[in-house]
């Protein structure tokens, strides 16, 4: 699983029919220390995240168990906005 | 599976269901020599590693497969805290060097009948 932040929204009218309902965001992924890293990810949205905070994405076909994307063409979804991070 | 070390946790009250009461561990991805490698990601956790600690993870769809029969949505878990490594020296790896060529005969070649 990797951090990142919430940068913007995919608007999508053509798409897979098992893909319809969802939120679709896009994701730049980030150090522990908040610092941006490289790319871009479009992921699923499981948690309702909004613009600007920080979440935690999974990729592969892992996406596809989380709660909601079971058998759905998914292969990053965002399952947790993040609270705090600590580093020890 | 890969070396890691355990060097943070990430608090999540807002997340998956099936992600429910499983600890998040900031991994940092180490090589065989212990040397650090690659970006920090975070790992579940199946183990109860602590800070510092060098463990070992898997990645992909196995990740949720540790925490059976729940299968939370996860690609990264910590399946392991490691006690130690043995590695043999670089040197000992490399390959035995390829034997010597076999002197040329000189003269007649000895007969087979002696």
């Amino acid at each position: 699983m990797i951090l990142a932040r919430v940068v913007g929204t995919v608007v999508a009218t053509r798409k897979d029919p098992r893909l319809e309902g969802f939120k679709l965001l896009v994701l730049k992924p980030v150090s522990p220390e908040g610092k941006d890293e490289a790319g871009y990810v479009v992921a699923v949205d499981t948690v309702s995240a909004g613009t600007g905070e920080r979440v935690i994405a999974v990729s592969g076909s892992s996406a596809r168990m989380a709660e909601g994307c079971k058998d759905k063409p998914v292969d990053t979804a965002i399952v947790g906005i993040v609270d705090e991070v600590r580093l020890d | 599976m890969y070396f890691g070390r355990v060097v943070g946790c990430v608090w999540s009250t807002v997340k998956n269901s099936n992600l429910e009461g499983q600890r998040m561990l900031v991994i940092q991805p180490l090589t065989p020599e212990l040397a650090n490698t690659g970006q920090r990601l975070i790992c579940t956790d199946c183990t109860g590693a602590g800070a510092g600690e060098l463990i070992y993870w898997v990645r992909g769809r196995e990740a949720s497969y540790a925490l059976l029969p729940k299968e939370p949505a996860t690609d990264t878990t910590v399946v392991a805290i490691v006690d130690s490594v043995h590695l043999k020296s670089a040197a000992a790896l490399d390959p035995p060097p390829a034997p010597a060529p076999a002197p040329p005969t000189r003269g007649r070649k000895p007969s087979r009948k002696g």
